[in-house]
C-alpha cells in the first residue's frame, strides 16, 4: 500500500531504495505465513517453468550436454534456418494446421449442437442419462482410447469389418495415411463432445424461460425457438470458445499423435510436437528440436495473445 | 407448463430422442465391446467378425493372466503411489498459492500472478524441460512424475477466484481473535471452498491416473512404470508381436487378444466405478472454471 507513495528514480533514489527494502522486510515480518506459502509455489514456477524458458536458448547454441548451456557454442539462427529449409517444415506445418482445421470444422460445432439437443430433451431422467454417458469417454485414458482405436481399426477389427462391408480395404486403417486425420478428429469428437457441451449447457441455463413462453404464445415451433432464442442466447459463449479454439491452431498435443501414428502415416500424422519428441528425445538432437519447439511456442503465443485481444474487443471477455 | 404439445413438438422430440439414442450407442458400444470380448472364449472370439453384441462363450482365464502379469500389479501399485502423493502435492501447493495470491495487499501480487498466468501461454518446450529434469537427476525417479507437474496454473486461478469470494469480514474477525494465516486458510477458506477443493482433487487425481507421457519421457526403469505406460506396452507396442505369433498359428495369440481386452477392463474399471458418483462434481468444476473474475 505504502509503495504507492514511493516515486521512482530522481534525487531520492537511495532514499527510496532504502524505503522499498524497509517496506519489503516489514511486509515479510508481518505476513510471514503468506510468504511461507508462497515460497514453494514461486520456487516451482521459477524452476519448472522459467528455467526451461531460459534453457530454450540452446535453440541458438550447439548444445553439448557435457558443456552445459553456457559452454555450448553460439550458432545463432542455424537450427531455425535448417528447419525452415528442410522438407519437414512444410509437412509439419501442413499437418498441424490441417488437423486443427478439421477439428474446428467438425469437432467444434459438435458439442454446441449436442448441448442444444440435450437442452431440448423433456424427460429429466433421460437427459441425465444422456449426459452421464456422453461425459464418460472424457475420463477414459488416452492410452486406452488409442488402444481401442488400434484394435477396432486393425485388420479384422470392428470398424475395419464394417468398412469392408461398404467396399473399404481390409488392411489396417491406421496404416493408411489418408485416413489419419479422420481417425484423429473422429476419436477426438467421440471422446470430448459430451464433456465440451457442458459449458454450452451452462450458458443455455442462463436463457430466461419467459422468452420461450413468449415465443410459444406467438406460435413458434421448436426449430424456430432454437433459431431465434437458443442460438442467440449461447452465441457469445460460442464466439469466445471459437476464438480461443482458433488461437490454438498451431498446437496439436504430442500424446495422441505418438500413440496413433507409425512410420507409414508420418506423411499426414506427424505434427510439430511429435516431431520435437522424435528428434529431441529419441534422437537426442536437443538444439534442433528445441528450435522447432521454440518456433511453435512463439507462434502459438502470438496467436493466443492476438486472439484474446480480439475476443476482449468483440465480446468483452477473454482469457484475461 | 400447461401448454399442449403440438404435432411438430412430437416429431421434434421423437427425432431428438432418436439422435440421442444413437449417440448413446456410439459412446457406449466400444466400451461394451471391450467388456464382452474380455470375458469371451478366445477361440470363439477369434472366429467372430463384426459387432459384438454379447460375449461369445464365457471364459475368465484372460483376467487370470492379467492379474498374474507382474507388470500389471507393478503398474497398479506405482500409479496409486503417483496418484496419492502427486495429488497431495498438487492440492497443497495449489491451495497455498491460491491463498497467498488471493490476498489483495500482497506485495507485487499482480506481477506474481502475471508470471504464473504467463506460463499457461508460453513454455520453454518439451526438450528444455526434459534437459532440466535430467540435470536435476530426476530421470528414473518417482519424483519426476510428481514434481515437474506439481501444480496447474489454471487450477490455481480457479481456486484463487473461489477464495476471493470468501467474505473478508470472516477473515478480519478471525484476525482480531489472533488467528494466523494458516489457521485462517484451514479453518475458514478451505471449509468454505470444499466443492472447489474436491473438484481439484478429482481433476488432479484423474490426471495422475491417466498420465503416461511424462513417464515415457522420464522413466526407463520398468519397476517404476505407471499403469498407463504398462498398458501402452500391452495395447499398442506389442501389436506387431501379437500378429506374428498369430501368423504362426499359435493358439496363445488368440488369448493374447482377450488378454488385451481384460487389461483395458482392469485398468478402466476404477475410473468407471467412481465416475457416476463424482460426475456432478466434475460438472461443477467445469462451471467454476468458466467463471471469469
Amino acid at each position: 500500500m505504502a509503495a504507492v507513495f514511493v516515486k521512482k528514480g530522481g534525487k531520492n533514489n537511495r532514499f527510496t531504495k532504502g524505503l522499498m527494502k524497509n517496506i519489503f522486510i516489514r511486509d515479510i515480518v508481518k505476513n510471514k505465513y503468506i510468504y511461507i506459502m508462497l515460497v514453494p509455489v514461486g520456487a516451482y514456477y521459477v524452476i519448472f517453468h522459467y528455467m526451461p524458458m531460459y534453457g530454450a536458448q540452446i535453440a541458438f547454441r550447439n548444445y553439448a550436454p557435457l558443456k552445459g548451456i553456457w559452454g555450448s557454442q553460439w550458432v545463432g539462427l542455424q537450427y531455425f534456418k535448417e528447419f525452415f529449409s528442410s522438407y519437414y517444415f512444410t509437412r509439419l506445418l501442413r499437418n498441424t494446421l490441417l488437423i486443427n482445421f478439421y477439428d474446428i470444422l467438425f469437432g467444434f460445432p459438435a458439442p454446441v449442437i449436442m448441448a442444444i439437443l440435450i437442452n431440448e430433451l423433456r424427460g429429466t431422467t433421460f437427459r441425465r442419462m444422456v449426459q452421464t454417458i456422453t461425459y464418460l469417454p472424457h475420463f477414459i485414458s488416452l492410452v486406452v482410447v488409442c488402444g481401442l482405436l488400434t484394435d477396432f481399426l486393425a485388420h479384422g477389427g470392428v470398424i475395419n469389418n464394417i468398412a469392408a462391408l461398404f467396399g473399404g480395404s481390409t488392411s489396417s486403417i491406421l496404416l493408411e495415411p489418408k485416413a489419419f486425420r479422420a481417425v484423429y478428429v473422429g476419436s477426438e469428437i467421440w471422446q470430448s463432445m459430451g464433456w465440451n457441451s457442458i459449458i454450452y449447457l451452462s450458458a443455455l441455463m442462463g436463457i430466461p424461460s419467459e422468452l420461450y413462453e413468449a415465443a410459444r404464445m406467438d406460435g413458434a415451433g421448436r426449430l424456430r425457438e432454437i433459431w431465434s432464442i437458443t442460438l442467440p442466447g449461447i452465441l457469445p459463449t460460442v464466439v469466445i470458445m471459437l476464438i480461443m479454439r482458433v488461437g490454438k491452431i498451431m498446437t496439436v498435443g504430442a500424446e495422441k499423435i505418438i500413440l496413433l501414428y507409425n512410420p507409414s502415416t508420418y506423411e499426414t500424422a506427424d505434427v510439430i510436437s511429435s516431431f520435437v519428441y522424435r528428434k529431441g528425445i529419441l534422437e537426442a538432437g536437443y538444439s534442433y528440436s528445441t528450435a522447432v519447439g521454440l518456433f511453435n511456442s512463439i507462434i502459438s503465443f502470438v496467436l493466443v495473445y492476438t486472439v484474446n485481444r480480439i475476443s476482449n474487443k468483440l465480446t468483452d471477455s477473454g482469457l484475461w | 407448463m400447461a401448454m399442449k404439445r403440438t404435432k411438430g413438438d412430437i416429431v421434434f422430440d421423437t427425432i431428438n430422442i432418436f439422435i440421442m439414442l444413437i449417440l448413446i450407442v456410439i459412446t457406449i458400444y466400444p466400451l461394451l465391446h471391450v467388456v464382452f470380448a474380455s470375458v469371451s472364449d478366445a477361440n470363439l472370439l477369434q472366429r467372430h467378425r463384426g459387432l459384438l453384441l454379447h460375449p461369445y462363450g464365457f471364459d475368465l482365464s484372460a483376467f487370470k493372466s492379467v492379474f498374474d502379469n507382474p507388470m500389471i500389479s507393478i503398474g497398479y501399485m506405482n500409479t496409486i503411489v503417483y496418484l496419492v502423493v502427486g495429488t497431495a502435492i498438487n492440492v497443497i501447493l495449489t491451495t497455498f498459492g491460491a491463498y497467498a495470491l488471493s490476498r489483495r495487499n500482497l506485495l507485487l501480487g499482480k506481477y506474481i500472478m502475471f508470471g504464473i498466468v504467463f506460463t499457461m501461454l508460453f513454455s520453454g518446450g518439451m526438450i528444455p524441460t526434459y534437459l532440466l529434469v535430467k540435470d536435476l537427476g530426476l530421470i528414473n525417479s518417482r519424483w519426476a512424475l510428481m514434481i515437474p507437474n506439481a501444480m496447474s496454473a489454471w487450477n490455481l486461478v480457479i481456486m484463487r477466484t473461489s477464495f476471493r469470494a470468501v467474505s473478508p469480514s470472516l477473515e478480519e474477525s478471525a484476525k482480531i481473535d489472533g488467528a494466523n494465516d494458516f489457521t485462517i486458510l484451514f479453518r475458514i477458506f478451505i471449509p468454505l471452498s470444499l466443492p472447489v477443493l474436491s473438484v481439484m482433487i478429482l481433476f488432479y487425481g484423474v490426471g495422475h491416473w491417466n498420465s503416461w507421457f511424462s513417464a515415457m519421457l522420464y522413466i526407463r526403469n520398468r519397476d517404476l512404470y505407471p499403469l498407463q505406460l504398462v498398458l501402452r506396452e500391452i495395447l499398442l507396442i506389442s501389436t506387431s508381436d501379437m500378429t506374428t505369433t498369430a501368423a504362426a498359428g499359435d493358439n496363445k495369440a488368440n488369448i493374447g487378444e482377450t488378454i488385451k481386452y481384460a487389461t483395458i477392463v482392469a485398468a478402466t474399471v476404477p475410473i468407471l466405478c467412481v465416475y457416476p458418483f463424482l460426475q456432478k462434481y466434475f460438472v461443477k468444476g467445469v462451471m467454476v472454471g468458466a467463471i471469469k473474475e
